[in-house]
């Protein structure tokens, strides 16, 4: 057995193994943590084809924003966790039916797969073996695929926007600055030259 | 030696575990959100191995825009979480009946 293909089983025997846990854990943090093992280990398994963007990309992305989001919503909210567990014997059969089902259809449908003959001829942007995978990546990415790529930029900014619409409350009993009427306040709104007779104040 | 096949067997078993995740904790939105992301796992391993080993470099590049909706979904997924709980006090999801849909 070469290194590739041992490496290759023991990525697969992780990301299955820390997938089941992560549905199975009793402890939503401790999904959490699992859920971080499984990306790690798909982004070993990206790595073994090459795909070494991809994998760093999962990494980064993941591990570094999605899990830490999940971590935190998970610590914020305090939540009766055992209670959530109820029902999960009820739902195992009938979920365990659909996976089995879902599962069959995979591998009867990936065992009569074959790639047609003119499959191989179809490539849309066929990988040249003397481009480095990031920079084969850029040039699809920024060639064909510029529009798609800004269409992405335009998700994730609106994703932004929502989440932080969604999540924003305003507090009452602060006295927030105002800027608007700080900045439309004009020098005679505020001042006002008098010239009192000796001995007379002046009214406010 | 490591072929197509193997990675599509990974793959359809990550799905299958995400679907299953989804229905054994029904009351649980923050693991059913967890599960999607199993989902989404599998389907970018599934098209950067069709990528590699058809040697079309499309797939990785549709493997990104895959993960920039993921990511997208995460974020948008637990702020509706967040104010969920904020009004009712629980993440109770198996009865939630506040649309009357």
């Amino acid at each position: 057995m070469t290194v590739h293909a041992f490496a290759f089983y023991v990525f697969a025997t992780l990301v299955v193994a820390s997938g089941a846990l992560t549905i199975l854990a009793r402890n939503p943090v401790h999904s959490v943590l699992w859920l971080i093992l499984a990306f790690f280990n798909g982004a070993g398994l990206m790595l073994l084809v090459g795909a070494e963007f991809i994998a760093m990309l999962l990494v980064i992305v993941y591990v570094g924003a999605v899990a830490v989001l999940f971590m935190f919503v998970v610590m914020m909210l305090d939540i009766d966790f055992a209670e959530m567990r109820a029902g999960f014997t009820r739902y195992l059969p009938f979920g365990l039916l659909i996976a089995a089902v879902l599962l069959a259809e995979m591998i009867l449908a990936a065992g009569v797969w074959s790639l047609g003959e003119t499959g191989v001829d179809a490539r849309l942007e066929p990988v040249d073996p003397s481009l480095p995978n990031i920079e084969a990546i850029g040039r699809a990415l920024y060639d064909r695929y510029l529009l798609v790529f800004e269409g992405a930029g335009i998700v994730l900014l609106v994703a932004m926007v929502g989440a932080i619409v969604l999540t924003h409350r305003d507090r009452s009993g602060t006295r927030p600055q105002n800027v608007a009427s700080q900045i439309r306040r004009r020098p005679e709104d505020a001042t006002r030259n008098t010239q009192p007779e000796v001995g007379e104040g002046i009214e406010l | 030696m490591i072929g197509l096949g193997h990675y599509l067997v990974v793959a359809a078993i990550l799905f299958v575990m995400g679907v299953l995740g989804i229905f054994l904790n029904r009351k649980n939105i923050i693991i059913i959100l967890m599960a999607i992301e199993l989902i989404l796992l599998a389907v970018n391993i599934n098209l950067v191995a069709f990528s590699a080993f058809l040697g079309d470099i499309v797939g990785q590049v549709f493997a990104m825009f895959v993960l920039t909706v993921a990511a997208g979904e995460a974020a948008i997924g637990l702020a509706i979480l967040v104010i969920y709980f904020r009004g009712r006090g629980t993440i109770a999801v198996d009865d939630v009946n506040r649309m009357k849909g």
